[in-house]
């Protein structure tokens, strides 16, 4: 097992230099590079801008500017945003809780919409239940998430009035209640898409598991319908799918870009899209490189999860 | 044929017809009739410059569907491309190839395309091979399993004893029999292409106005939400459309029983 993490982690590595570069490189595509917030601005003089330049060491031979960027990233140096003069890291670390409070209970959401239905659908395969979820599910993976954001919003908070259209809490407010108004529509557009596409993925599995000779031979065995199914075949089929549960998870972490920008939510998803509007390079590559290393490290953690639950894994 | 490819021919005739079904130029401005709500004169209504939504919604399905269709071709050439020669050479080329495929899947696709959209400010046709570069993998991982599968089976090898050169092997070989696949993926890259082109364009860094595209109406209706809420309702629908036709058109070729 701890070899084969081992192995796992080692193989991130060159990845992470890939990502790295990438990132690197779409920095300097900018016209202007990571100082072309100043070329739009008409107080900053050429002069100005050419000895910014030289201090920052942008005239420096690329890969060296490469190296001592991701030296100093990798040391939790993320530098300072443009927009406000502030650390990255600072506004980051600033919009997490509200980030981690969406993400989080949207994911139970979604997990609770998930295995039911999954499980469900595999074993009445082919009946009104299957062909109604399928049928939902299909609208889900294909449904664009803001548009679905807004129809709730049009329905929900300007129709009818029910709930608030955005924001975390009311100003001011913030009770406990006030708190769940603001989380159901934006968990709602998230848990629906998320849980159309798990469920397919452990719809499939579960069918797969299901048709193999340990679950004859266990029912064989006169091991009751509902443990086969929960015990001996979810605990097979359940591992593919909760690798990408896992991925899918720190992809929302590091900010569920769409949702949290239609309603307002305050988290890292919201700080992408205003990171976005003003050309704040520093936050948004800072951002991007944390979702694709958290991308990088769950899959190693959804992987080393898999092996816990199906010790063939780390054979193969 | 099925509905789904069905409703997916009158959406392509739709766009393709435009300039005959729309009731108005799509940029016509009509300030005297602005915002207005569903009409017979303007059946889903006009937006904040008096523009007719309907027609705005044909033209952008011109703009929507190309984007989809050719940035899935984009994306199909190029894994074709990467996959079928990673699967094909193996080796240290194939590691190398992989582990580029793995660095790209591990970048979130939306915010990658944000960011370099909102750098290089792109034209239409430039936005077509930045969302298909941003979605070859998922083919070049199909078509490289495929071949792996295949050069170990015997007609492949059949073929080399019999003298087949390497590129004869490629195109009449190894192909032909990874194409299932990777139609299934591309059918999927086009779902995908819409919805990418429409989110990057609810953004502001997609479809540029005047030009009409789905993703940009919403942008603009976004803004007038709560006073006229029917401009969100035609371009999303059309959106939802589009992608659930596709999507169950590419789930019926990948569970194989074509168009029957």
């Amino acid at each position: 097992m701890l070899r084969f993490l081992a192995r796992r982690l080692l193989q991130a590595v060159p990845l992470l230099f890939v990502i790295s570069g990438l990132v690197f490189l779409l920095i300097h595509a900018a016209p202007g590079g990571p100082l072309a917030i100043y070329l739009s601005n008409p107080n900053v003089r050429p002069e100005d801008i050419e000895r910014l330049r030289r201090a920052l060491g942008l005239d420096r031979p690329l890969w060296q500017q490469y190296w001592s960027w991701l030296a100093a990233f990798a040391g939790g140096d993320w530098g300072y945003s443009f927009s406000d003069g502030r650390p990255v890291a600072a506004r980051i670390v600033e919009r997490l809780p509200a980030t981690l409070e969406l993400v989080g209970v949207s994911i139970v959401v979604a997990l609770a919409l998930t295995v039911p239905t999954g499980i469900l659908s595999a074993v009445r395969r082919g009946r009104w239940f299957d062909r109604l979820t399928t049928t939902a599910a299909m609208a889900g993976i294909s449904l664009p998430a803001f548009w679905f954001g807004l129809v709730l919003q049009i329905v929900f908070a300007i129709s009818l009035r029910w709930l608030p259209s955005s924001g975390r809490t009311t100003l001011g407010g913030g009770d406990f209640v006030d708190h769940v108004q603001h989380l159901l529509m934006p968990v709602t557009v998230l848990a629906v898409v998320q849980a159309s596409g798990w469920s397919r993925y452990l719809r499939g599995s579960m069918i797969e598991t299901l048709a193999q000779p340990f679950v004859l031979a266990a029912r064989a065995r006169g091991v009751p319908g509902r443990d086969v199914i929960v015990r001996h075949a979810l605990r097979n089929a359940i591992g593919p799918v909760l690798a990408i549960v896992m991925v899918d998870a720190a992809l929302l972490v590091s900010g569920a870009v769409v949702t949290e920008s239609v309603f307002a939510w305050p988290g890292l998803g919201s700080l992408f899209t205003e990171a976005l509007a003003r050309r704040d390079y520093s936050v948004l590559m800072a951002l991007l490189m944390l979702t694709s290393t958290a991308i990088v490290v769950f899959n190693i953690v959804a992987d080393a999860a898999h092996a816990l639950i199906d010790p063939r894994v780390v054979e193969s | 044929m099925r509905a789904p490819t069905l409703l997916l021919l009158c959406l392509v005739a739709a766009a393709l017809a435009a300039p005959a079904l729309a009731p108005y130029p799509p940029d016509q401005l009509d300030l005297a009739h602005r915002r207005e709500a569903p009409s017979s004169a303007h059946r889903f209504g006009t937006d904040d410059l008096g523009r007719d939504v309907l027609a705005r919604v044909l033209y952008g399905a011109r703009v929507s569907l190309a984007v989809g269709v050719l940035s899935a071709a984009v994306a199909g050439a190029s894994g074709i491309a990467i996959g079928g020669i990673a699967g094909f050479a193996g080796g240290t080329l194939d590691a190398v190839l992989m582990r580029a495929t793995d660095a790209m899947l591990a970048v979130p696709r939306l915010p990658l395309l944000m960011i370099t959209a909102s750098v290089l400010q792109p034209s239409v046709p430039l936005l077509v091979v930045l969302i298909g570069m941003a979605g070859w993998m998922e083919t070049a991982r199909g078509v490289r399993a495929e071949f792996r599968t295949l050069r170990a089976r015997g007609f492949v090898e059949g073929a080399r004893a019999a003298g087949a050169g390497r590129a004869r092997l490629l195109v009449q070989h190894l192909l032909p029999n990874a194409a299932h696949a990777v139609v299934v993926s591309l059918t999927l890259a086009v779902a995908r292409g819409i919805l990418l082109e429409s989110a990057l364009s609810f953004f502001g860094v997609g479809v540029q106005p005047p030009q009409a595209s789905w993703g940009n109406m919403l942008y603009q209706a976004q803004a007038t939400l709560s006073t006229e809420p029917w401009l969100a309702v035609a371009p999303g629908l059309f959106i939802l459309l589009t992608t659930v036709s596709v999507n169950l058109t590419g789930d019926r070729l990948a569970r194989g029983d074509g168009g029957r």
